[in-house]
C-alpha cells in the first residue's frame, strides 16, 4: 500500500484535528462533567481568595488573607484545629474532620481587588475561569462584594462575602448564590440606637457625614431611622465623594448648624480622615444646646480604630467581632491567629475564616461542590460556636442572624490592639427584620446557579 | 458671617498646601522645563520623613510586664522609648511630642537629596526628550515610590499629631463678637507655608544664586555662555523644590494622616493649579494655590452642594477648563506660553 497525495502540510492537519477530537472531551470535562462550574477532579480542589491586596484597604485584605491561609491549614488537617474545634451545628458537631473538604485537599488561589468593583470581577473571572476555583470569598467594600457576588452568580459558582456591611448585600442586590457572615448597617442601627439615647439622652440632633456610595447611603438610612425612632433629629446629610481626603471643608459646616451630634457615615480611611478633623475642629470639647457634642461611628474595625490613634477614645460604634470575647469559639480563633502570626485578628479576618469554615461544612453536608447542593445545606443552617453566640443562615436573604457588639474606643488601652471595648452585646432578637423590610426590599434572591 | 469666615480660613489652609506643591512644581517647569509627575511623591515622602522620625523617636526598649497580660495570656511586653531612657520621662515625651516640628530638620537634608538623585540619576536624560515620555517616566517613579512606601508603613493612614501646644481650636472670632474657632495647627500651617513661600521668592530674589536661576530660566542659553554652569544650578533648584514639596507633607500630617496614597491624591490638584496659575510662573502658583483651596472650601458647604449637586468634586477642574479656554497662559504666566 502506498500513500498518495500525502504532504506534510495534510499530516500536520490531520494530526492538529485528530488531537483536537481527543482533547475535546477533557476540556468539557472541567466545566460540565458533574454538571456543574469547576467540578474538582482530582485530588485537590480550589478556592478563590479575593481580597484587596493594593488600594486603601490593603491591611485589612492582607488580615483576611492570612485567616484565609488559616483556615487551609486547619482544613487540611495542620495547626491546632482553630475554630474547627468549637464549630458545632445544629446541636451536634460540624461535619469538618481535618481531611480537606470531602477528601480533597484544600489550595487555594489569591485576586487583588484592588477595591474597585471592576478589578475584584476580573480578578474573580481569572479565578474562576483560568484557576478553575469552585468558591469565590472576600472583599472589604460593598461595592465591590455586590459586583463581585452578581458574577458569581452569573458564572455558578458561590460567593462567600467577606467584610461588606451594606443592606443591599442581602437586600436588594441579594443573589441564591451569595451568603454573608458578616452583619449590616440596619444591624448596627439597631443595636446602636438604644446605647446611644440611654448615653446621649433622647433630645438630640445629629449632622451625618456620608460616604457616597452603596455602604454609605444604606448605614445612613438606618442609624437615621433607628435614632429618629428613639426621638433625635435630623439637622442634615452630607454625601462625601469616597477620595476625600481632607474633611475639613465637610467638618466647618457643622459647628454652626444647630447640631450636637455628628453621625460618620465612612470607613476605613474614610473615617480616619473625618474623625481626624472633627476632633481638630474642636468638635467633641464644643456644647450645643447645652449639652456636650458627641461623635458617632456606626461602623468600627479596630485595623481603622488604630490609624485614628487616640481620636476614638470613648466614641461609639458596633463591630461583628472582637478578638476580646471569651467565649470558646473566639478564644480558639485568637489564639491559633495569634500564635501563627503574633498579633490578635481583626473583625475582617474573622469573618472570612467563618465563612471558609461555613463553607467546608455545606460541602459535607451536601456530600457535592455542586452550589445547588451547597445552597440547600446552607440555608437555614443553625450553628454555634464561631464566635458570635448561636447564629443562623437565614434562608431568604442568605444574611447571617446573630448577636451585634456595640464597643467604644478605650480611654486607656494597654496596647496597640487594645483599642476598643465591648460595652454591650446586643442579643440577635433585637437586631433581626423581616425579609421584606423596606430597607431590604426590591431584590430576587433567584434561584441557585450551577453553572455549566 | 461665621460660616463665611471659617470657609475662607479652610480655604486659606488648604490652599496653603496646594500652593507649597505648585511652588515646586512650577519651579522645576520653569528651571528644566520638566513635567515632573512624580512631584506629588516627593510630598508624600515628606510627609512619611515625619512618621519616620516618629517612629525613630519612639524606639523602645522592651520589659516583661507579669502583673499585666497580653492577648494571648503572656506577661506584657511595656515598651520604654529609649529618648526617655536617655533624657528622662518628661524631656523624652517633650521631644517625642515635638516630632513633627523637628522633622522639618530631618526633612531637609532628606528631601534635598532625594531631589538631587533623581534628577541627576533619571530625570536629566529625559530634557531632550518630548513632555510625553517625561510624564510616564515620571508616573512611573511615583507609583514606585509609593509602593515602596507601602511596602515598609502599609496601606491605612498613619497618626501623627501636633505637638500638645499647638493642638486644640483657638478663638479668633471673641472679640468681634464671631462665633469663630479654628483649629491651632491650621493656622500655624497657613503661616509656615507664608515663610517657606517668602523664603524662596527671597532666595530667588536677593541672593546671586537666585538672580542666576531667574535668568537661567529666562534664557538659559545665554547664561550658559557666559560660562555658567547653569545645569548645576537647576540640579540645585531640583533639590530645593523637593525640600519644598517635603517640608509641606511634614506639617501636613497632623491636618490628616499620611498614607501611601497621599502623592497621587494631590498630584492632580496641584497640576491644575500650576495651570491655573501660568506654567512656569511662581506668583501664578502661589495665587491659584489659595484661590482654588477657597473655592474648593466654599464649593463643598452644604448650600452648594445642595444648589448644584457635584460642584465640590468639580469645582477646581471647571476653574481649569475655563482658564485654559479665556487664557491659555493662565493668570499669571508669560505670554506666549500654553498659548500656540
Amino acid at each position: 500500500m502506498t500513500l498518495k497525495n500525502t504532504t506534510r502540510r495534510g499530516v500536520l492537519k490531520g494530526g492538529a484535528l485528530a488531537g483536537a477530537g481527543l482533547a475535546m472531551p477533557q476540556i468539557l470535562t472541567a466545566a460540565s462533567h458533574a454538571g456543574y462550574t469547576n467540578a474538582p477532579q482530582g485530588a485537590d480542589v480550589t478556592l478563590g481568595f479575593n481580597v484587596p491586596q493594593s488600594g486603601p484597604y490593603a491591611d485589612e485584605g492582607a488580615d483576611e488573607l492570612r485567616a484565609y491561609e488559616l483556615a487551609v491549614e486547619h482544613l487540611n488537617g495542620g495547626g491546632d484545629g482553630g475554630m474547627m474545634n468549637t464549630f458545632k451545628v445544629s446541636g451536634g458537631n460540624s461535619m469538618l474532620k481535618g481531611n480537606g473538604i470531602l477528601g480533597k485537599e484544600v489550595k487555594y488561589v489569591t485576586g487583588d481587588t484592588q477595591t474597585k468593583s471592576d478589578a475584584a470581577r476580573a480578578s474573580a473571572k481569572s479565578m474562576i475561569e483560568k484557576d478553575g476555583a469552585i468558591m469565590i470569598t472576600g472583599g472589604s467594600s460593598s461595592g465591590v462584594a455586590i459586583a463581585v457576588q452578581g458574577l458569581c452568580q452569573e458564572a455558578g459558582v458561590i460567593f462567600m462575602a467577606g467584610l461588606t456591611h451594606s443592606n443591599d448585600t442581602t437586600g436588594k442586590d441579594k443573589k441564591a448564590n451569595g451568603f454573608r457572615h458578616f452583619f449590616n448597617g440596619y444591624m448596627s442601627a439597631a443595636a446602636l440606637a438604644p446605647v446611644l439615647e440611654k448615653m446621649y439622652g433622647a433630645d438630640r440632633t445629629a449632622y451625618h457625614l456620608t460616604a457616597d456610595y452603596t455602604w454609605g447611603w444604606t448605614q445612613q438610612e438606618s442609624i437615621q431611622a433607628a435614632t429618629e425612632a428613639k426621638g433625635w433629629k435630623t439637622a442634615n446629610n452630607v454625601l462625601t465623594p469616597l477620595a476625600t481626603t481632607d474633611f475639613s471643608s465637610y467638618v466647618a459646616p457643622v459647628l454652626n448648624s444647630g447640631a450636637d451630634i455628628l453621625v460618620l457615615n465612612h470607613y476605613g480611611g474614610n473615617m480616619i480622615n473625618s474623625l481626624t478633623s472633627a476632633v481638630q475642629f474642636g468638635l467633641r470639647d464644643k456644647q450645643v444646646n447645652g449639652k456636650n457634642f458627641e461623635i458617632v461611628v456606626p461602623l468600627y474595625s479596630r485595623l481603622m480604630a488604630r490609624g485614628a490613634g487616640e481620636n476614638v477614645k470613648g466614641i461609639f460604634g458596633s463591630t461583628n467581632w472582637h478578638w476580646s470575647l471569651q467565649d470558646e469559639g473566639s478564644k480558639a480563633f485568637v489564639k491559633s491567629f495569634g500564635t501563627k502570626y503574633g498579633f490578635p485578628p481583626s473583625q475582617a479576618a474573622h469573618t472570612v475564616y467563618c465563612q471558609t469554615m461555613l463553607y467546608a461544612n455545606a460541602c459535607e453536608t451536601a456530600g457535592t461542590f455542586n452550589p445547588c447542593g451547597v445552597v440547600e445545606a446552607m440555608e437555614g443552617l443553625e450553628f454555634d460556636g464561631l464566635g458570635n453566640g448561636p447564629t443562623t443562615y437565614r434562608a431568604a436573604d442568605h444574611q447571617c442572624f446573630k448577636d451585634v457588639l456595640v464597643v467604644k474606643g478605650k480611654e486607656n488601652p494597654t496596647s496597640e490592639f487594645d483599642v476598643l471595648e465591648v460595652v454591650e452585646v446586643t442579643p440577635r432578637a433585637q437586631v433581626e427584620y423581616a425579609p421584606d423590610h423596606p430597607m431590604f426590599a426590591g431584590g430576587d434572591l433567584g434561584a441557585c446557579n450551577p453553572g455549566a | 458671617m461665621d460660616a463665611l469666615l471659617l470657609q475662607i480660613l479652610n480655604g486659606l489652609d488648604k490652599g496653603s498646601a496646594y500652593a507649597l506643591i505648585a511652588l515646586g512644581l512650577t519651579l522645576i517647569f520653569g528651571t528644566l522645563g520638566v513635567v515632573n509627575f512624580a512631584h506629588g511623591a516627593l510630598f508624600m515622602i515628606g510627609a512619611f520623613c515625619s512618621v519616620t522620625l516618629n517612629k525613630i523617636l519612639n524606639l523602645s526598649t522592651v520589659t516583661l510586664d507579669a502583673t499585666q497580660k497580653d492577648f494571648l495570656g503572656n506577661p506584657l511586653k511595656v515598651k520604654t522609648p529609649y529618648v526617655e531612657s536617655w533624657f528622662g520621662e518628661a524631656a523624652g515625651q517633650s521631644i517625642i511630642d515635638w516630632s513633627v516640628p523637628l522633622a522639618i530638620i530631618f526633612a531637609i537634608p532628606v528631601m534635598l537629596a532625594i531631589g538631587v538623585i533623581m534628577e541627576r540619576g533619571l530625570i536629566k536624560h529625559f530634557y531632550k526628550r518630548p513632555h510625553a515620555d517625561q510624564i510616564l517616566v515620571t508616573f512611573g517613579l511615583a507609583i514606585v515610590l509609593q509602593e515602596v512606601v507601602k511596602a515598609f508603613f502599609g496601606a491605612n493612614p498613619i497618626q501623627t499629631p501636633a505637638p500638645d501646644a499647638l493642638d486644640g481650636v483657638m478663638d479668633l472670632g471673641g472679640a468681634i463678637g464671631l462665633q469663630l474657632s479654628y483649629p491651632v495647627w491650621r493656622i500655624t500651617y497657613f503661616f509656615f507655608a507664608m515663610a517657606v513661600i517668602g523664603g524662596v521668592f527671597a532666595f530667588l530674589r536677593f541672593t546671586t544664586f537666585g538672580m542666576v536661576v531667574r535668568a537661567g530660566m529666562a534664557d538659559r542659553e545665554t547664561v550658559g555662555l557666559l560660562g555658567i554652569n547653569i545645569d548645576k544650578k537647576f540640579t540645585i533648584m531640583f533639590g530645593i523644590a523637593a525640600a519644598v514639596a517635603g517640608l509641606a507633607g511634614v506639617m501636613y500630617t497632623p491636618i490628616n494622616p499620611p498614607n501611601y496614597h497621599w502623592g497621587m491624591d494631590f498630584l492632580v490638584l496641584s497640576f491644575v493649579v500650576v495651570v491655573v496659575g501660568g506654567m512656569g510662573s511662581l506668583p501664578g502658583a502661589v495665587l491659584a494655590g489659595f484661590l482654588l483651596g477657597i473655592l474648593e472650601s466654599f464649593a463643598s458647604t452644604t448650600w452648594a452642594t445642595t444648589t448644584i449637586p457635584g460642584i465640590n468634586q468639580i469645582i477646581i477642574y471647571l476653574v481649569a477648563i475655563i482658564i485654559l479656554l479665556v487664557r491659555p497662559r493662565g493668570l499669571m504666566g508669560r505670554a506666549g506660553v500654553m498659548e500656540e
